[in-house]
């Protein structure tokens, strides 16, 4: 037990250099080199969280290259959730809520003193588990609410709307309907709409918290699909449920699992390492569904 | 296995009535609490009677003028000489009630987001606790203390309103006396309808759906950005609400308003001049020494204020009820 969490606590295993360039990722149909992964993006180094005395994650140092997929999976209360949220300081909302270690953005450390968090937030942004437009909004007003909330001069409202509801793939389903209250949307569109409101503010990364679990199948679907697009440009990190959710969409695999402790990676790897041939059997048996 | 019914014969087919055999303690706890409730509906109902048995020899007499005129007359107590009209009254206590809403409301708006987005839980637990309280001061410390500390005070504030802001009519006075105002008597109504308004309304705010909120601040938005695309559209109704409850008791509130006030039989609309209306301290101020005619009078009065104040109230419930639905 303790051999495989040391060697997940090692950084490196993200590093793209020591990847062989020949092999396919996941079920991804483009590779990550004609998507230019480097070292920018986003880190964590040694992330610990509690709530009150409770600690609920164990040293997570894990590396999102930039404009890669990765997919956080492990049994409900292992820590995914909590540390998804300390990615764009979230998790601080809590009041018992406290952490230690390092969230790197682009090399600069996002818990530092001197940080504006809104800042922070507008650079990472995040689609929650239950889609949440704001109701007294309508569609174009939805999409259009970060750019008022965080003041940003924008020339083209109408080009800007348009683009991010084609980004998430919404466009055409709402296009002749820009002025109706985003409640009036199904739970899908909704949950697309949300993803187009946290682009419109031109975030570097999206952090999603079980963005389908409230949905359908097509609009899961439509959503995967939203997610294969914005790879070329953005960082995603997903948690999920669905293996099959982990195995379509994402690039590299973290799995995580608490098992009476604090929630530690007990694997993080290329998605088709982590499906194919684990290292851990713990990993084999949650992703075979033997447990979780 | 599922059989289909023919809907031919559906129609035909006699509906059974619903019913259930109640045990005793049920049925006795049932009428215990519809008495209960039927109770207030029909003293409610017996006041209104009153009300209107007793002053309806006055509505009899002067009709509509009775709401429209000024002159407040009890004569020789004969019906044929006194004149009874109670339009200044009404209006004045519209009046301050209104200037009592307009300076209560940012202190409202104020407070209630402090509470519940700023403050930290101990002194929110402080201030909420002084709020209660402040609801359970009787009106007389009010008045009293709107007469002894207040007065002085905002005539002051009021010469400066005067000079700087007297061209615009409701700021202007014929005579520089600026004691027992509509201006004085609001402030004093502000104050008393705070803790019930502000207690609504950050009711309503702290039910502002979480998710939302957080969506804000996940885009970059700072609490006041959150605030003011979640919780504002979310707690208008609340707002109003809170605000329309405090309306109610500041239109029926008597004894602070009639010492903070100089009653004037004329309709006015100059807030800083010594002169005002109010349909409750009018009927206080009168009983004592009332005829039996003009006691007739301060009834029909009385059933004025007690409709208006009734609509005011039913208002705000149906609007805190709307914003109850939609939080749930």
């Amino acid at each position: 037990m303790e051999t495989s969490q040391n060697k997940t606590s090692n950084p490196s295993l993200f590093t793209p250099g020591k990847m062989p360039a020949e092999m396919p990722i996941g079920t991804r149909s483009t590779s990550l080199d004609e998507r230019m992964v480097n070292m920018s993006g986003l880190q964590t180094k040694g992330i610990h969280a509690w709530f009150g005395s409770h600690h609920v994650l164990e040293d997570i140092s894990l590396d999102f290259p930039s404009n890669t997929v990765t997919g956080l999976i492990g049994p409900s209360g292992c820590g995914k959730s909590t540390f998804l949220r300390m990615l764009n300081r979230m998790h601080e909302f809590i009041p018992s809520a406290s952490m230690a270690g390092e969230v790197f953005l682009d090399g600069e450390e996002i818990y530092a003193a001197d940080v504006d968090v809104a800042a922070i937030r507008l650079q990472v942004g995040m689609v929650f588990q239950k889609p949440n437009p704001f109701p007294s909004m309508t569609i174009a007003e939805n999409v259009l609410a970060g750019i008022k909330l965080a003041n940003i001069k924008v020339k083209d409202k109408d080009s800007l709307l348009e683009e991010c509801l084609t980004r998430a793939g919404l466009w055409k389903e709402v296009k002749d309907r820009l002025k109706l209250s985003g409640a009036s949307l199904s739970g899908g569109q909704q949950q697309r709409l949300c993803i187009a409101r946290a682009l419109a503010v031109k975030p570097k990364v999206l952090l999603m918290d079980e963005p389908c679990s409230a949905l359908d199948p097509g609009s899961t679907l439509k959503i995967e699909d939203t997610i294969h697009e914005l790879s070329d440009t953005i960082t995603v990190v997903i948690v999920t449920h669905n293996m099959q959710q982990a195995a379509r969409v994402s690039d590299y695999c973290a799995f995580f699992l608490s098992d009476g402790h604090p929630g530690r990676i007990v694997e993080a790897d290329r998605t088709d390492v982590v499906f194919t041939s684990p290292k851990d059997q713990r990993t084999a048996d949650y992703v075979q569904g033997r447990f979780g | 296995m599922a059989i289909a019914i023919d809907s031919g014969t559906a129609s035909s087919i006699e509906r059974r009535k619903i019913s259930e055999k109640r045990s005793l303690g049920d049925r006795v706890f049932r009428r215990g609490v519809t008495a209960g409730a039927l109770t207030s509906f029909v003293v409610m109902c017996f006041i209104a009677a009153l009300l209107f048995f007793r002053g309806f020899e006055i509505f009899r007499a002067f009709g509509l003028d009775f709401v429209t005129t000024s002159t407040w007359d009890a004569a020789d107590g004969t019906i044929e000489n006194a004149k009874f009209g109670v339009a200044a009254m009404l209006v004045g206590s519209i009046v301050t009630a209104v200037i009592a809403m307009v300076v209560a409301f940012p202190f409202v708006v104020a407070s209630a987001l402090f509470l519940e987005f700023y403050a930290s839980k101990k002194l929110k637990f402080i201030l909420v606790s002084i709020l209660d309280l402040m609801a359970a001061i009787p009106s007389i410390i009010y008045g009293l203390w709107g007469y002894l500390v207040l007065m002085p005070l905002a005539a002051g504030w009021a010469a400066t309103i005067n000079k700087y802001l007297g061209w615009i009519p409701i700021f202007g006075v014929e005579v520089e006396n600026f004691d027992a105002s509509p201006f004085v008597s609001g402030l004093v109504l502000a104050l008393m309808i705070l803790p019930i308004a502000m207690s609504v309304t950050r009711e309503v705010y702290s039910r502002a759906p979480l998710d939302q909120i957080q969506a804000a601040y996940a885009l970059g938005g700072s609490r006041w950005g959150a605030i003011r695309a979640v919780v504002l559209p979310f707690g208008r109704s609340g707002l109003v609400g809170g605000m329309l409850l405090g309306l109610g008791r500041a239109l029926g509130e008597t004894i602070a308003v009639l010492l903070t006030l100089n009653l004037v039989f004329e309709v006015k609309f100059q807030i800083l001049a010594s002169a005002g209306g109010s349909v409750a301290s009018l009927i206080a101020s009168r009983i004592g020494e009332a005829t039996p005619l003009e006691l007739k009078a301060l009834m029909a009065a009385g059933l004025v204020l007690f409709v208006l104040t009734l609509l005011v109230n039913f208002g705000a419930s149906s609007i805190v009820a709307r914003a109850e639905r939609r939080v749930q």
